[in-house]
Formats: structure tokens, sequence, C-alpha cells
């Protein structure tokens, strides 16, 4: 079935002759064949977004349908590797062309000729679902490979191949009700604008952990749960989000650079394959996808990265594992919708962008979710997504933002006034929140008592505290303060600046474990409770907040995942004798 | 066979109208001819069926729409190039206009260059010391990068770039280095402060000046960064030099392309400019960087003023979003008499962290730097704070901040458009201020490197 272009505009391009062609499905345009898919049908002319550059195209030239919506290929292969928009492989993009990403290179998603060992599950007579797992693969040191029975195809097995196979050979028949026999390879393909199907839908109750303290203990994250990091450019989002990548205790993280700079990408390349997962000794990369559309990529491919991270994400979670999905960023992909928008001639909403955009944005996010996977094993798994937005001006009153606040359960405002003052990550604690704080209490409490919680609300009602009496300091100065609300004003800073503040870039600190974190906010509220009483017998203020035990809390971040505990208990010994002390002097005058 | 059409329908400057037309593609470059025999470019931006809506490159004065023909070449845009143009000056388009012959080509290359595979960039980690204190010491430049300066009328950015040009080196190394620079849209007596400077460094026989000033026609500013970075790759990755490109101002650009956009009645985004705004910039911005297993680089300062000094106008704005950090000169600073005036704290390079440290600047670089802004921020809130309470109101500790944050403007930030500083004397510089504050306050750094560097208080 092929038509003929009647229309170029960057890249919109409308073809005739298309009757038989299907909204959505993909096309081949030109003689470069280059990628595009079918947006609006009027009569038999077609509204074509093609995901390459244009330049060269003109009227005349073909279009061909393949009669197929945008896909994705799903099977091993995937891991360790990095993807452009529509997911072609850019490293073999590059031995292919060079340097550039040149038009019309054709290179399948998973390598047609790599070997897999292929590890029967099922045996011949078995009965068998959708979503049942018929074998394994060991892709990478750190991930079994589930291949499991497509959704809508169920039935006996009649046959499996075990051992060495590429990922288009069959390895196991299943004869369905019918009688029809179904040649199973362990490649499968998805359409990326349909969400996987899965059996049930949970509420999240388990927290991701991040290795992040403002993160885990100020403003946790379940998995299963979808967050949004919005903020002006220079507030580190992109440190958060890599951060996030690296640390998270998921299985699988896929990372979705959208309209990004290439060089945080080529980072993400470089670091990753050397850092080691702190759960089990791995290299991160063996776990990470990366999805790569840089900015000076093509903009309508731009628009569909998003689904095929996505798309990716939930066949790993249909395996039972669980999956973070971190996009950089969904402003990007906002504007790239709207870029089209504009193309298509459509009405314009808020600011340019379509109507649709809050209804897409929230479809990206309710694909995220825990759930019951396909298959009659009840196994669960889950997608955590996480958006960054690059809101113009750090204003959030612009419509990503505010569509993306609506949907989103956890909100990490970066601060460009933190950032100024290199306090990183600069989350604003009074601006953020999450509302997974009261469905993933019963964990916290099960795993570390009611304290963990209950030191949380403390840190909160004393960093809200200080806000309001920095506003009173800022008229009248802080002589006006009593000393109970100057102690509050220094645990807050001690909060702010030996908690809060992690850097990212320093080993020693760039994870917290929960214990850890527990105890060094616990260091910061003992100083609180041991001065408030030795002020209260009369101490020296000024005495109480030279202590030599607060030069060590400042540096106890840096203490050794390993032996941090009896470093805290040596401060908190320290710290207990010194005021101690100063109260006595304070009884004596 | 190239065909000659004389069915232009209409004219409405930048844009052209031509009918009847065959076989013309998207982007495709062409050619005006007027009655009198004078030629004038322009490019397709939209066909449909046998009607192409071309862009104009120069004015539309002078255009007849029954005598004058239009040729479309069949290709794109491109520019010659070859190693020849180093010490040349071209116009905006890419032609000589020096008095000098034409460039003999080694190459022709679309100006519009490609995206470069992400999987093919090399990070960029090699230090380029500029000399300059507030850059080097807090903001460091590495091999690679694309940081923009962010100016405003009237605000001595040219000074600073010019600096940067003539002072930066990679420490130990000794390979060809070469600079292009694009005028757009600047002031003749700008461009020639740039060309003035290269000259009487010696730098121009390794410069490559593109020159679209004010008064030249403005949609050819979209073309002149685009042929400038094409010339750039050139140098860079089939000669292996280590090009330093230097941009302005991308304020004129970014207005050349609303006016093309305006023209073609797109739907406007934030100020009237258009929304793939973004998209335009980075395919510019982007061209930056390093590759595997090549030896050049492509190291980008755009310069932009921002419109009544707001950070948060589109065009800073997106850049900011698109570049690994931004140089931001401030007013306040300027009118207080600082060279540079460096505003420090929003200033930012993004790839900072890769480039210092041991072995490639000194080991206590991350935490001083560290130390230096979190302390500067805290002395210009008790300045603030001592502005409205008098002195009397702040904390000893605090005093001493606000001492720390009036020194480190006079001796750290303003060191002259002269002086060049080594990555050693700028952290000595650092070194020496944080000895005004007490050394409890000193939690950034690492203690051993306080044992170390930090001189004893006099």
């Amino acid at each position: 079935m092929s038509g003929t272009i009647t229309k170029v505009s960057g890249p919109l391009v409308v073809a005739e002759g298309l009757a038989d062609a299907n909204v959505s499905d993909v096309v081949r345009v030109g003689s470069q064949r280059l990628i595009g898919e079918i947006l609006n049908m009027t009569g038999d002319s077609a509204s074509i977004q093609v995901y390459e550059e244009t330049s060269g195209l003109g009227p005349g030239a073909a279009v061909e349908t393949t009669g197929m919506p945008m896909s994705v290929e799903l099977g091993p292969g995937m891991l360790d590797n990095i993807y452009d928009g529509i997911q072609r492989p850019l490293p073999e993009m590059r031995a292919l062309s060079g340097d550039c990403i040149t038009r019309g290179t054709d290179v399948p998603a998973l390598n047609r000729e790599k070997k897999w060992d292929f590890v029967p599950v099922a045996k011949p007579g078995d009965r068998v679902i959708a979503g049942d797992v018929l074998g394994t693969v060991q892709e990478t040191s750190a991930i079994l490979h589930k291949i499991m029975v497509p959704p809508g195809i169920s039935g006996e097995v009649v046959s499996v191949e075990s051992g060495e196979h590429v990922v288009t050979d069959v390895i196991a028949v299943v004869k369905d009700a019918k009688g029809v026999e179904h040649r199973l390879q362990m490649l499968q393909r998805w359409p990326v604008r349909i969400a996987r199907p899965y059996t049930k839908k949970y509420v999240p109750s388990r927290p991701m952990n991040s290795g992040q303290r403002i993160i885990d203990t100020l403003f946790p994250i379940a998995k299963g749960g979808t967050a949004a990091v919005p903020g002006p450019f220079g507030s580190g989002k992109t440190v958060v989000q890599h951060q996030l990548a690296k640390w998270s205790d998921v299985d699988i993280v896929i990372y979705i650079g959208c309209g990004e700079r290439g060089n945080e990408m080529t980072d993400v390349l470089m670091e990753f394959p050397e850092l080691k997962d702190p759960r089990n000794g791995e290299p991160l990369m063996k776990r990470t996808v990366l999805i790569a559309n840089t900015s000076d990529m093509p903009v309508a491919a731009r628009e569909a990265s998003i689904y095929t991270g996505i798309t990716i994400a939930e066949y790993f979670r249909d395996m039972g594992y669980d999956v973070a999905v971190l996009a950089d960023s969904t402003s990007r992909w906002a504007e790239a919708l709207r870029e089209m928008s504009g193309r298509l001639e459509e009405m314009p909403g808020e600011e340019g962008y379509p109507a649709y955009l809050a209804s897409r944005l929230s479809q990206f996010y309710e694909r995220a979710g825990c759930v019951e996977c396909l298959g009659s094993d009840d196994r669960q798994g889950s997608v955590t997504a996480i958006g960054a937005v690059s809101p113009p001006g750090g204003d959030i009153s612009e419509p990503v933002s505010q569509a993306t606040m609506r949907i989103v359960k956890v909100f990490w405002a970066l601060d460009s006034s933190l950032a100024y003052a290199r306090h990183f990550p600069a989350i604003n604690w009074l601006t953020s929140y999450s509302l997974y704080v009261d469905t993933l209490r019963p964990w916290y409490t099960e795993q570390f008592g009611e304290a963990y919680m209950s030191n949380r609300e403390k840190a909160m009602h004393i960093l809200q505290e200080e806000s309001e009496l920095q506003e009173i300091v800022h008229l009248v100065g802080q002589d006006a303060l009593s000393p109970a609300d100057r102690l509050t004003m220094e645990t807050a800073k001690m909060i702010r600046e030996d908690f809060l503040q992690q850097n990212a870039f320093v080993d020693e600190d760039a994870y917290s474990s929960y214990a850890k974190q527990f105890r060094l906010l616990g260091l910061a509220l003992h100083y609180d409770e041991l001065c408030r009483e030795a002020l209260s017998k009369g101490a020296d203020m000024e005495a109480l907040f030279t202590i030599s035990a607060r030069e060590k809390i400042g540096r106890a971040k840096m203490a050794d995942a390993g032996t941090f505990a009896a470093d805290y208990d040596a401060i908190d010994a320290l710290m207990k004798k010194e005021v101690e002390q100063i109260a006595a002097g304070g009884e004596d005058a | 066979m190239i065909k000659e059409y004389k069915t232009i329908r209409e004219i409405a400057s930048p844009l052209m109208v031509v009918e009847n037309v065959e076989g013309v593609t998207y982007d495709e470059l062409g050619e005006i001819e007027l009655p009198n025999g004078e030629l004038r470019r322009c490019k397709v931006l939209e066909v449909e069926g046998d009607k192409a809506v071309v862009q104009l490159f120069e004015s539309a004065q002078g255009i007849n729409l029954a005598q004058s023909k239009v040729r479309f070449l069949g290709h794109p845009q491109q520019l010659a190039v070859s190693e020849d143009m180093l010490g040349r000056v071209f116009n905006g388009m890419g032609a000589p206009i020096d008095g000098g012959p034409d460039i003999l080509a080694d190459a022709h290359m679309d100006i519009n260059g490609l995206p470069m595979n992400p999987a093919a960039r090399a990070y960029p980690a090699e230090f380029i010391q500029t000399g300059v204190s507030t850059i080097d010491g807090l903001n460091t430049l590495v091999r690679g990068q694309k940081l923009p300066i962010f100016s405003g009328s009237g605000l001595p950015h040219a000074a600073l770039a010019a600096q940067i040009a003539r002072q930066a080196r990679v420490l130990g190394d000794n390979e060809t280095f070469a600079v292009v620079f694009a005028a757009i849209g600047i002031t003749f007596e700008e461009s020639e402060y740039f060309i003035e400077d290269f000259r009487r460094t010696g730098a121009i026989d390794r410069t490559v000046v593109f020159s679209n000033l004010a008064n030249d026609p403005a949609v050819e500013r979209i073309a002149t960064p685009r042929v400038a970075l094409t010339a750039a790759e050139y140098l860079a990755f089939e000669k292996d030099m280590q090009v330093l490109v230097i941009l302005t101002d991308i304020t004129n650009y970014a207005e050349a392309l609303r006016e093309v956009s305006a023209a073609k009645k797109e739907v406007p985004g934030r100020r009237g400019y258009p929304g793939y705004l973004y998209t335009d910039l980075a395919t510019l911005y982007e061209r930056a960087g390093r590759r595997q297993g090549k030896k050049g680089s492509i190291t980008m300062i755009p310069i932009l003023t921002m419109p009544e000094d707001d950070k948060t106008h589109p065009i800073p704005d997106l850049t900011g979003y698109i570049t690994e950090g931004q140089i931001i000169l401030s007013r306040d600073l300027h009118r207080k008499g600082i060279v540079p005036p460096v505003d420090v704290l929003p200033s930012l390079s993004r790839l900072k962290d890769k480039g210092i440290g041991e072995g490639k600047t000194r080991e206590d670089h991350s935490g001083t730097m560290n130390q230096l802004f979190a302390a500067y921020s805290r002395g210009k809130d008790a300045k603030e704070l001592m502005t409205i309470l008098g002195e009397a109101a702040l904390s000893e500790d605090d005093k001493l901040f606000a001492k720390f944050s009036d020194e480190f403007e006079r001796r750290y930030v303003s060191q002259g458009n002269n002086t060049n500083r080594s990555i050693e004397e700028t952290l000595d510089i650092g070194w020496e201020l944080l000895s005004i504050l007490p050394r409890r306050e000193l939690k950034r750094i690492k203690p051993e490197f306080i044992e170390k560097y930090l001189p004893e208080k006099q």
C-alpha cells in the first residue's frame, strides 16, 4: 500500500493515496525510507509525523505503510544498551553510519545474531496461560530475563527448545483451544501507545529506597508510585534523576533522556558501567536501559521516546520485577507535542500546548503502578515513574507543571535559591510533599519502630518553625528571639546542613542506608532535646551552640557505611557529656 | 538540469511564494536572480503540491514579481571548508569579505550538520585554565563544554569573552587551537573589539571570523551560527584542532527567528518566540563537544544579553536548559567597579566535577569550591540583614561572614581583565579568604586538606 507526498513542512508530511492505511500506522517515507507515523486521516490523505529530519523531501515522493502501529521489540538484549526514541540501538547505528546520526538507518532493536542460552521452565504437555514463564535467559550478570507467553495466547505446550538461540528462533510451540499452533520466539512486539495488560492493580505499600536522605526520610516514594521533579535550570534536576537511577533499590532502571543534553547521556554511559550496585555488587549498567533522544535529535522521535521507555518498563514489570522509569524531561516531551500540534494547525490551548496535554500526561503516569502480573504464579511487579519538569523561568504555574501536579503523588520541588547556596539536593522542604507518607507508615514502623516516622514529624515541625522565625529575624534581628527559639533555629540549621545536604559526588555521602539516615537525624534531634533541657536549667546558650560535638555531627554524614553506628554512639556520648557540663555550670551560676 | 521559475506569486519579506514548481524539496537552497543580474539566496520552508514557501536570507527590496527568476539548487545550504579559512573574514553566509580569494574547498558541508550520536560522544573532562578565578576556581570550564555568558546591555561581556579566548589553555598540552568567532547582529565596534584583540595577541592567524553586523540582513543571522559551527566541526573533527567558538549575540539570533516565525504566521509561544525555540537553539548548542577517537574538540561560549537583565526571559531560560551551566554578569558588581563582574552564586558549570581534583587541578579544589560558595552565600545574607538592622544585630560569626563576602568580591572576583591567574594562585587566594572564617565552619572541606592548606591566622 503506497501513496505520494503532497506537502512537507518540517517533520509533518501530508500524503495522499493512503485510504487503506490505519491511524497510528508506521510508514516509510521517501526514497530514504524515513520512519513516520500516521497522526490523522482525511479522505485518502494522511498527516504523518516523521521521526527523522525531512530535509530533501518533496511532493511526489512515495510513502509506504507497514500496516503496523508504532511498536517496540521486547526480548533479551535490551539491558546494558542505549536506544534512540524509536528504539534504534545507538552503538550499532554508530558502527553503521559514523559519529553522527544519518537518516534512514534501519537497525533492528534486538541483535539478531547474538545467541542466548535459553533454559526452559515449561515442559511439553504443560497448560500455560498468557504471562506464564516458558523459560529463562541470563541476560546480564544481574538480571534473569524471563521469556513469557505473550498476552492473548494460552494453551498446551507442544515443544520447547533449550540451548543457544537467537531471539527470532522458535523456542516453544503452544497449541491453543482451537488447535492453532503458536510458534513463539524470545522476541515479542508490543505497540508503544497501549499499556501492557496485567491481572490486578494494587495500592503501593513498599517504599523505594533511594539512599537520598531528604527523599527517603522526608518525602518518600512508594514502589509503583509517581513523582515529579520540577525546577529551573541549574537546580540539579538531572543530578537528582541520576542519583535515583544509581541507588534506587529496584531491579531495573529505564532512563529516558528526552530532549536533554547529549553529554548527560554520555555521562551515564561512561559512569554506570563503573558503578556497583550497593545490593549485589554488579555494575549498575547491567540493570539499566537508556533511551536517548537528545535535544538536537528529531523532535517527533522525542514524543515517542517516553512511550518506548514505559513499554519496556512494563515488559520487565510483567516478569515480576520492580522497575523505575526516569524521564528527563517531560517538559521537552510536551514541547514536542506542541510543535506537532502547531504544524497540524490544531486549536491551541494554554500557552500554545494542545488541549489534550493533560490527558496524555495522565495516560503516561497512569501506566505506573504496583500490579499482579499475568500468568498463573501470582507474581507481582511494579513500575515507578519519576518525571523531571523544566518549567520556563522556574515558574510552576505553567501548563506542564500544573497538569503534572494534578496526577503525581510525590512532588520534589527544586529551588534555585538553595542551589545558589550550594545546598544540594536543592529540594525545598517547605513546598515539596509526598502523599505516600501515610500508606508507607506501617512499613517504616515495622522496620524501625515508631521513632522513624515521629522523628520525621519532629524534623518537619522544626523546619516549619524555622521559616516562621526567619521572618521575625529579618524584621527585628535574632537578639529578639527567646533562647528556645534560638535553639530551634540552630537545630533547623543542623537538620538542613548536616542531614538534608547530601553530596552526590562524594562516595561516602552519595548513598545513605535507612539505618544511617535514622541515626543521623536522631543525632540532631537528640542535640535539640538535650539543649532544650539544659536551657531550661539556665545553661549558657552560646556555649551550647559551640560545643565540639557540633563539628563532629557536621562531618557525621561522611562516616563509613559499615561502621557509622559506633561513630555515632561516640558523638552522642560526647554531646551528652558536653551539654551536661555546660548545664552544670549554668546551675552553679 | 536546474530549472528557472518566473512564477513568484507573493513576497512578504522575509517570505516568498513560488508557484508551478516541480521537484522542489524541503530545506532546499534557492537563488533569486534580479532583473539587474544580482543574486540573492533563499531556502524552502514548506512545499505543498506545486507551491513552495521560501525564506529569503537577504532583503526583499528590488525583487520584481514578473521579472525575477528563481532557481532551486537541489541541496541544502552548504559551506565550502578548508584549512585556509583560518585568518580570514567571511560574511554571515560564509562568503569572504576581506578582499581575499575564494576558499578552495576541501569539502562542502551542509550547514545544518547532523545530530551527534550520544554513543559516539566523549565526555568532556579536560580542565581548561582560563586564568579567571571565578571560572577556574568556581565554575570550571572543560574542553568540549558549552558555557554561555549571560550578560545585559552595557555590561562588559566582550572583555570577559576576549580574556577567555586570549588566556585559555589546557595544562601541559601543546595541541593546535583555533578560534571561530561569529558576530551575530552586533555592532561594528563590538565586532572590531574582538578582532583587534585577536590581532594584538597574534591569535588572528588561527581565527575564522563570520560577521553579520547589526546593519546586515536580520534573516541572514539564522544561517550565521550554523555556518560558523560547520567551520568549527571541520577544524575540530577533520583537522584535529581544539576549537573555541564564540557566538555573540544569541539574543539577536532568537529575534531573527521570531521575525521569520511571525511572517509564517505560526502560533507564538512565550513572548512571541516560536514554540520550537528550544529545539532550534539545541541544534546549535549541541554541536559543541568531543567525539570518541577524535583528537579535536569544540568548546563553545555563546554570549547573550538578557532583556531587562531578566534570567527568566525565554532566551536565557531556554539556553540555560541546554547549555552546561552559565556565567552570569551582574550589574551591581559592575557598578561597584568589580572586573569582571561575575555573579558567582547563580553562575554554574555543570561539568566542573569531572574536570577538577587530583591529577587535574588540585586535590582540595572540590571542597574549597563548595565552601567558598556556601560562605559567600551566607555572607551575602548577613550583609542584607546588616543593611536592615545594622551591624549590631549580627552574631559574631555572621560579622565574619560579611567581612568574608566583601573580601571575596574584592580579591577573588575582581582581578581585572589583564591578570592571568594560574589555578594554584586561584586556589591559594581561596584559602587565604577562608582563613577569615572560624575553622569549625569549614565543614565542606576534608580535615586533612584544612591541615595542609589553611594558612595560619595573623
